[in-house]
């Protein structure tokens, strides 16, 4: 019973300790990294200490200890040496970390994807998917991990300044701590009074890429209407409004550097007063002076490093809760332990099949059909009554809530989802083609299909004679959404593709509306052609499909209202009878 | 750079006063080590504790003001970057509205935004840089060379080996990383188009069982991704290294030949901390420049980009108005008009002709083919034509030539009988209404929408064209009747709604000539045909021409053009076409079955 909500706290935790499951195998580079790390911190803390020892060999005129110049120098040189490779080792080593971890996690990414349900994947829009694989993974492994060794050489180096200045003298190392943190308040106090500033930008900003967006669009019709005066009046007025916002963000914006430099310069004179007066009573060096006030400019640096790291990092789990948010979801349900491959003679069967996409939304119900092998199966509706729905289940994109779906006697579900898909053959009204050559999508179901059989699948789908056409034939490349084609073109490459696999039973969308008759009539023949002694179901548009259906399943909102033949149908003077005549009748 | 000059022009003075004073604070930069020698070799070597204050006087006095040379700086800098972007993208936005339809097809929409938004974006934010940082860091690391030879001449000589050194460090490993960081993010994208088709085509892919091998051509994609990452990666991170290692030798060696120096009393133990001292600015600022430069180089890209754009001319020219004919048009441009001989329209002849096709052919912008070939064909007034064919065929360029969206690339287009080239663009376009195949509505409300159509028109015509488009019924029984809203692209009305409001914005403009490309594909079936019953009520002189694929929108049509791959391959009435025209009979009965063909 004590069931408690992980607070942000203990979410953020479980995120890092997964991303640190990720890092492992590379655990070796991350220890080197930090290694380094040590390495070139603690050499560029040594140098000023041996610039200012050197300036201490050389007191003036005649005065000058020739040896110890000489030794340190080259300390110096050893130092630079040791460091330089240290730091090159260390980048190469975050590199190797960095990139290697991105791509374990796209790679696993890919992998999940592969195996969520599409109910996950219909409900989710793509380009947020995408934007985790790509831009979530981009941000978390630069954040995360550049972030995690700046910190730590950001506080080696605030340690070891420390401790050096401690060593050297008390009072001015005070000085010091006490007055560089001001630089990091005025910084602060800058950014926050200039962030309504860039709130305001960002708002303006928004609102004239919104009517950029449209008045471009709509470039065509602005023309039409002889409206340019009236927009160019438009954008005018938002485009001067965001330069005056502008001007004002970058300008407020661009303060912080200056002032904060300044306070730095402030700090540095402060330094410099007290070690000088300090070195004046004998109490430190010149050189020791110099040390002081190497380190008083280049002590803020670190926190400033430190302030950006940490909102870094926070991106950077956020990102990658956001990553493994994904890896989270259920898969799909995993194959019966007995799932076995299956050739289907095209005998398909539901039983008392029950489904429903949302809980509380029934949707099909004690819904029975058993189709013999080589009939046809038409299902109409109006547009968006949910035909996808069957297709889906028939396939196993969604599994049944109650009932069950057989193939020849045996429950879809004991049999593996490849072999019961590979019994069907499914063109579907979204023509989706893969980026590449017209030649692999047509062997997309069967790759080590010959030239010969490719050719005689495309022959067999009207599609040859327009693939001949191209200037690169079966080589064209089609470029991501197939643009370089048009649309019926692409249907008739996805009715080439299935050709070629010859699956049993067919699932068919006929919804051709961007299409026009002719070619329309030329798919039309590829249909038929392909559905001779094949059990076929068909979501159909025209009235030879349905007059020539065994059954026709007649869907409104979801469910199945009427079932049986045309002249059934039409004589039960029905729903289905008022589809008819007004889709056919005039 | 022609263009951003031209409003940069505007901003002389800022844009001249904000490096120089950056270069003003840098100066001061310059003198802080100058200023602790001094505090070493006087004030401590003599023990003069006022000297030492004073010195550190000066010291906060320069950082204060350093500050307000600063803050000056900024604020000029600023003011010249965003004033002459702001113009620039005034000047860019203008532009594109006189692109004609050509062009714009070639270019694209989606690009021209980008152009607007992002690139100028980043234009606004190199140009800030620029003006502020891109003098400052050069005159920092030779500043220093100078302030080197001030304190010593032959320790300069150290600067004047080490400066070039390392700007080949900094500057060759990014020449070298540069081209191939652009590899980098193509590869990239190559990741993204493949988790793109991973989702897109999630179906297909499942139904063909090709999961596994999808998997492996996004591991191939992202191990190609990797491996330049890492091996681009590990040349870039020589380069602070490096610098480090070259900027050490220099202090070493300043040290060890300081170390005779001072034996010898030509130099105090202050110079040398100067002198390293500036050895390490150096090194900042290079560093500095170095990204600078990457951000300066990015703008310039979409600079070019722009520019590009700004570059590109519209092929259309229009004559000028005719002085009766409308107010506008100055005096020189109508002398112009006037010199040229080419006859202007103001008012339509009362012949019987509302368009004419002679031997019209269209070739697209960088297409191979032409779109259309060899049409001929008249319209009257008062005529409703329909124009019908598959995809592809021509019916969309056919009609955008009435409008003159397009110039034909051979034959001739004519207008009430005078060639359509003699138009001025206001009548013309006044004239001939379009509603095209995709409605396209702008966010505001149902009236500021039908307004484009004629803004002087009253509420009255409005409404009597919202009743002849069939949207007189939907728009009242919306709260606010025509002050409903309309939001961006018109996406809280259905498709319908919008394509009715696209019409009704064609008819409130009351064109002699009205075009609906094949946009009634959205109503149903009683609202189409009320819709062809009430366009028949318009003023008889009104010439309709209907584009559609149902053959049955068109049977009622005066005068019906088949078109056939660009090709007018049949022109009469719905019956004389069944008996003619084999590719109109085919298309019919694809529609109905054979049997009910002709009832």
């Amino acid at each position: 019973m004590n069931q408690t909500i992980p607070s942000e706290k203990q979410k953020q935790q479980q995120t890092l300790k997964r991303v640190l499951r990720y890092i492992r195998p590379y655990g070796f580079f991350v220890f080197f990294s930090l290694l380094c790390s040590a390495v070139s911190v603690a050499a560029q803390l040594i140098v000023p200490v041996y610039c200012g020892d050197a300036i201490d060999a050389m007191i003036g005129r005649g005065q000058v200890d020739f040896p110890s110049v000489l030794r340190i120098a080259v300390a110096i040189g050893i130092v630079t040496a040791v460091s330089a490779v240290a730091q090159w080792i260390l980048a190469a080593c975050n590199n190797r970390v960095t990139f290697c971890v991105s791509r374990d996690l796209r790679n696993s990414a890919i992998r999940k994807i592969q195996k969520l349900p599409l109910s996950y994947l219909d409900a989710h829009p793509s380009g947020d998917l995408v934007s985790r694989v790509i831009a979530d993974v981009d941000t978390f492994a630069d954040g995360l991990l550049m972030g995690f060794t700046q910190l730590f050489s950001g506080v080696l180096t605030i340690l070891g300044t420390l401790g050096i200045m401690l060593y050297l003298n008390l009072a001015i190392t005070l000085v010091v701590v006490v007055l560089t943190p001001l630089s990091l308040f005025t910084a602060g106090f800058i950014a926050k009074r200039t962030y309504r500033y860039f709130r305001e930008q960002t708002v303006v900003r928004g609102q004239q890429t919104a009517l950029i967006n449209e008045l471009i669009e709509g470039q065509k019709v602005v023309q039409a209407f002889s409206h340019e005066a009236q927009s160019l009046e438009d954008f005018d007025r938002i485009n001067d409004k965001l330069g005056e916002v502008s001007l004002k963000a970058t300008f407020f914006s661009s303060l912080t550097n200056p002032s904060t430099r300044m306070v730095n310069n402030i700090v540095y004179a402060a330094v410099g007063l007290i070690s000088a007066l300090y070195a004046v009573s004998g109490g430190i060096t010149v050189g020791q002076l110099s040390i002081f006030l190497s380190y008083a400019s280049q002590y803020a640096k670190p926190f400033n490093e430190i302030s950006g790291v940490v909102t870094e990092l926070q991106n950077a789990l956020a990102c990658a809760a956001r990553i493994f948010d994904l890896m989270d979801e259920q898969d799909q349900i995993p194959e019966a332990n007995h799932a076995a491959a299956f050739t289907s003679h095209g005998h398909v069967t539901l039983k008392d099949v029950a489904f429903r996409y949302v809980p509380d939304k029934p949707l099909i119900e004690n819904f029975s059909l058993d189709v013999k092998p080589g009939q046809r199966i038409a299902i109409v509706g109006p547009t968006g009554c949910g035909k996808t729905t069957l297709i889906n289940l028939l396939m196993r994109f969604y599994d049944v809530d109650s009932g069950r779906i057989e193939m020849d006697g045996t429950d879809i579900r004991q049999m593996t989802r490849h072999s019961l898909r590979g019994n069907y053959g499914m063109v579907l009204q979204d023509t989706w083609l893969k980026a590449g050559t017209i030649r692999d999508n047509i062997a997309y179901g069967k790759p080590e299909a010959t030239e010969e059989e490719i050719i005689e699948a495309a022959k067999a789908a009207h599609a040859h004679s327009f693939i001949r056409r191209l200037p690169d034939g079966y080589d064209t490349v089609i470029t991501e959404n197939g643009g370089n084609i048009s649309q019926g073109q692409k249907q008739l490459l996805c009715i080439a593709r299935v050709m070629l696999c010859l699956p049993p039973m067919l699932i068919l969308d006929e919804a051709t509306s961007s299409i026009d008759t002719r070619t329309e009539i030329r798919i039309q023949a590829a249909f038929a052609r392909m559905m001779e002694g094949r059990t076929s179901f068909i979501v159909a548009h025209r009235l030879s499909t349905i007059r020539e259906a065994d059954t026709i399943l007649v869907m409104k909102d979801g469910h199945i209202i009427e079932q049986g033949d045309h002249d059934e149908l039409m004589k039960r003077n029905g729903f289905y009878t008022k589809l008819y005549n007004s889709q056919f009748g005039e | 750079m022609k263009y951003l000059k031209v409003y940069l022009k505007n901003y002389k003075a800022d844009s001249i006063l904000a490096p120089l004073f950056k270069m003003l604070e840098a100066t001061f930069d310059l003198l802080v080590p100058i200023v602790v020698a001094r505090i070493i070799n006087v004030g401590i070597v003599n023990k003069d504790t006022g000297y030492i204050l004073r010195c550190c006087g000066i010291l906060i006095l320069m950082a204060l003001i350093g500050l307000a040379c600063s803050f000056t700086a900024q604020y000029f800098a600023a003011k010249a970057a965003i004033g002459s972007t702001t113009g620039l993208r005034h000047m860019l936005f203008q532009h594109i509205q006189t692109l004609g339809f050509s062009e714009m097809d070639t270019i694209g929409t989606s690009t021209l935004i980008t152009r607007m938004t992002s690139d100028l974006n980043q234009v606004q934010s190199g140009l800030n840089l620029f003006l502020r940082l891109f003098l400052r860091s050069p005159f920092i690391v030779f500043g220093a060379m100078i302030m080197a030879f001030t304190i010593d001449v032959k320790m300069a000589l150290i600067f004047v080996v080490v400066i070039p050194l390392l700007s080949v460090i900094v500057f060759g490993i990014m020449w070298w990383t540069a081209p191939r960081y652009k590899k980098i993010q193509s590869r990239l994208d190559a990741v993204t188009k493949a988790t793109r088709e991973n989702l897109s085509g999630v179906r297909v892919i499942r139904a063909f069982g090709r999961e596994d091998s999808e998997v492996e051509h996004f591991s191939e994609a992202n191990d190609s991704l990797v491996d330049l990452q890492l091996h681009v990666g590990h040349i870039s991170a020589l380069m602070n290294p490096l610098a480090y290692v070259v900027v050490n030798i220099g202090i070493i060696a300043i040290l060890y030949a300081g170390a005779g120096k001072v034996d010898g009393g030509v130099l105090l133990s202050g110079g040398i901390v100067a002198l390293v001292n500036y050895m390490n600015q150096i090194l900042v600022e290079l560093v500095k420049l170095a990204n600078l430069i990457v951000s300066i180089s990015r703008a310039l890209a979409s600079l070019s980009r722009v520019e590009q754009v700004l570059d590109t001319k519209t092929a259309m020219t229009f004559p000028e108005k005719a002085v009766s004919g409308g107010q506008t048009g100055s005096s020189t441009a109508t002398d112009q008009a006037a010199k040229t001989a080419i006859p202007r329209r103001t008012d339509f002849p009362s012949d019987h002709e509302a368009v004419r096709f002679e031997n019209v052919g269209l070739t697209y912008a960088g297409a191979s083919a032409e779109s259309l070939t060899d049409i001929s064909f008249c319209a009257r007034k008062g005529q409703t034509i329909g124009v019908i064919g598959g995809t592809g065929s021509g019916k969309s360029s056919l009609v955008s030539l009435i409008p003159r969206f397009y110039d034909a690339t051979s034959g001739q287009v004519s207008l009430m009988g005078q060639p359509i080239g003699t138009w001025d663009r206001e009548t013309l376009r006044s004239q001939v209404a379009i509603v095209m195949q995709k409605a396209q509505l702008f966010a505001g409300t149902i009236r500021s929408n039908l307004l484009w159509g004629n803004p002087g028109a009253t509420d009255e015509e409005l409404w009597d064209a919202l009743k002849t488009a069939q949207a007189d019924d939907f728009v009242r029984a919306k709260g606010a009747g025509l002050d409903e809203t309309v939001e961006q692209g018109g996406r809280n009305l259905s498709g319908g709604q919008r394509q009715r409001l696209t019409i009704a914005r064609a008819l409130v403009r009351k064109p002699q000539i009205l075009i609906l490309d094949d946009s009634a594909s959205a109503l149903d079936f009683a609202t189409d045909a009320a819709l062809r019953k009430a366009l028949r009520q318009l003023p008889k002189e009104v010439t309709v021409f209907i584009v559609s694929q149902r053959t049955s929108s068109l049977q009622h049509a005066d005068q019906i053009l088949v078109l056939d791959d660009g090709h007018l391959v049949g022109c009469g009435s719905h019956r004389e076409l069944l008996d003619t025209c084999s590719v109109y009979r085919e298309i019919y009965e694809s529609q109905f079955q054979k049997g009910d063909a002709r009832q």
